[in-house]
């Protein structure tokens, strides 16, 4: 069981606040990506359920039980950092069994969890080496070993992959993802890249300001963002941010349009436009075009599509696909 | 990248540093030379470098008239004693400010500081009173809580360095694991800041076993560690120049080997985090 509830949490630091009275309910077994830009208060909020930072106000509660003020070590819950934080004068055996043997279990029995750990995460040939002596993703995973064995209520995850390359993050993020099939255990997982928590997100808390945005699937978030903030922050590239004249006439003070809901064309459109950089990506184009009376507009154009660099085009918004936001930046529904 | 140096260039920097070194060194080996002399060469003028009478005399006169042995031994009781105290008092102290300081760490850190600013001599009266009134006079227990009380501020201060050298995401990465802080402390902090605490070590072991003013006000006899005995061959009564340098080479003798075995772990420990 790993249910976490967030009832009005805020945290202070002296007369900052960084956390705005959250409210937020994690069903048990759920992968819940934090996300939001740099500040905005996603790691600080996963420090507060871990315990390592102490709340303002506010309660925090898992499976049932208050554990506002309970210390760290007595949450039951395992964390994986950003920067491994492996214990260096220890072996890759004696990191991973080391909740357990703080938990006081048996050494036989922590051979076996120990054992069966490496298996999963492939790291039963490194079992003698320290920490110094691995690749950057080993280290990964000796950290995912030691969380994983000591089977938590949940596992919280700060920034796991950011220092991974970028061929070594899609493997551990779909790695990430087959042990939570697997486990079915409750994760919590903080990133800055909106791909990561595409991907792998049962559930996406955006935050922003220390406060949450909005909270939902994915495609949720995707297709009916709450406010500006979410439209411009989730998908790659960003959705496209019309306002003044052009979108009043589709009816609201600003509208968005993403990339892949502009329709294309050499002869005619709503707007008009001259291609600056075609970024060809073999499946799809993406087309950076300065439009006349709007600006920069981003358009997802066919990977064979025949325009480039200074050429004339005409943009079309599918009505369907134009989110429409208030003055207020708010959707308009 | 190393810089190249010309030949000349390198020759001239060698002589240099053997030179300053030897003079750094001379008056330890004039020390050792003039215990191996009669009273009379060691005051001779001109003096005599290498050819003289070679003598062992000193030494087992030295012997004859003081137990080395059980100065000796006052010393590493007394140098360990107070080291090992002040590292368990420390370690929690510095650990405390390195991983969850507060406004007034900094303040505090310089206040300790401060107090070896002040001259001993200053709280002599008031400490040599209080170990009187608690019968602690020429006792070894007494010499080791103040070797460790003035030698504090220098191992929190150097504990602290260390620390704060160590990612404070490790020890979090604990505390999840569901450490508490004493197993923090003793299976994580501690065998990671093993090159600190030892140099920490060493560094303090030698000052409290060369300290002099402390154990030559508060001891007479019975507690006295090698410090008072070469103190005492510096007596009004007469010139024993030979005499006194035998002394001073069997007190030194001991510190001189443990440091020269451990000079590698001393260099590292005292320009640990000076270059990350």
């Amino acid at each position: 069981m790993g249910a976490i509830q967030l009832e009005q949490v805020l945290k202070t630091f002296d007369a900052t606040t960084v956390i705005q009275g959250v409210d937020l309910e994690i069903e048990d077994g759920a992968f819940v990506v934090f996300v939001g830009p740099s500040g905005c208060g996603k790691s600080t909020l996963l420090r507060l359920i871990a315990g390592l930072e102490d709340v303002s106000g506010g309660r925090i509660v898992i499976d049932g039980q208050d554990a506002t003020n309970v210390p760290p070590a007595k949450r039951e819950l395992a964390m994986v950092f950003q920067s491994y934080a492996l214990y260096p004068h220890m072996s890759v055996y004696r990191n991973i069994a080391f909740p357990l043997k703080m938990g006081g279990v048996d050494q036989e029995t922590q051979r076996q969890k120990v054992e069966a750990a490496a298996k999963t995460l492939n790291l039963t040939d490194y079992l003698d080496r320290r920490p110094g002596q691995l690749s950057g993703g080993q280290r990964q995973r000796v950290a995912i070993g030691r969380a994983i064995v000591r089977e938590p209520k949940a596992f919280l995850f700060d920034e796991p992959l950011s220092n991974l390359d970028a061929a070594l993050r899609s493997a551990m993020r779909l790695e990430l993802s087959e042990l939570h099939q697997k486990l079915e255990t409750t994760m919590i997982y903080v990133t800055h890249d909106q791909v990561e928590a595409m991907t792998m997100a049962d559930k996406i808390v955006v935050l922003n300001g220390g406060r949450i945005e909005q909270v939902g699937s994915p495609l949720d978030l995707y297709r009916r963002p709450d406010n500006l903030f979410v439209a411009g922050f989730i998908g790659s590239p960003k959705m496209n941010i019309v306002d003044g004249a052009h979108a009043e006439k589709l009816g609201a003070p600003t509208i968005g349009v993403r990339p892949e809901h502009i329709a294309l064309s050499t002869e005619a459109g709503d707007w008009s436009g001259v291609v600056g950089v075609a970024e060809h990506l073999g499946s799809d184009t993406f087309l950076h075009i300065e439009t006349d009376g709007i600006g920069k507009l981003t358009v997802r154009a066919p990977g064979d599509v025949l325009v480039s660099h200074g050429d004339r085009v005409w943009l079309t918004p599918m009505a369907d696909h134009i989110h429409r936001f208030d003055a207020g930046g708010r959707a308009v529904r | 990248m190393a810089r190249e140096l010309s030949p000349r260039r390198r020759a001239t920097l060698t002589t240099a540093a053997w030179t300053i070194g030897f003079l750094i060194f001379f008056p330890v080996l004039w020390t050792f030379l003039t215990s191996f002399k009669t009273e009379g060469e060691a005051i001779a003028i001109p003096p005599s470098f290498l050819f003289f009478d070679w003598t062992l005399e000193n030494y087992s006169e030295v012997q004859e008239r003081s137990n080395y042995l059980r100065h000796a031994m006052n010393s590493v009781i007394i140098a360990f004693g107070s080291t090992f105290l002040g590292l368990l008092v420390a370690i929690p102290a510095a650990w405390s400010m390195a991983f969850s300081p507060t406004k007034s760490t900094r303040g505090i850190l310089m206040w300790m500081l401060s107090t070896k600013m002040l001259p001993p001599v200053g709280a002599l009266v008031p400490i040599y009173l209080i170990c009187r009134d608690l019968g602690l006079l020429d006792t070894r227990s007494a010499l080791v809580v103040i070797l460790m009380l003035m030698n504090l501020p220098i191992i929190v201060w150097m504990l602290f360095t260390y620390f704060r050298e160590i990612p404070g995401d490790i020890l979090e990465a604990a505390r999840m694991d569901g450490a508490s802080l004493r197993k923090e402390i003793t299976y994580v902090l501690v065998p990671m800041a093993v090159p600190g605490i030892a140099s920490t070590l060493l560094l303090n072991v030698i000052l409290a076993w060369n300290e002099a003013f402390w154990t030559l006000n508060l001891t007479a006899d019975d507690a006295a560690p090698l410090s008072a005995f070469i103190a005492s061959y510096s007596s009004p009564e007469g010139l024993f120049w030979a005499k006194l340098s035998a002394a001073s080479t069997l007190a030194i003798a001991p510190i001189l080997v443990l440091g020269w075995f451990s000079q590698k772990q001393l260099v590292r420990g005292l320009t640990f985090g000076a270059v990350k």
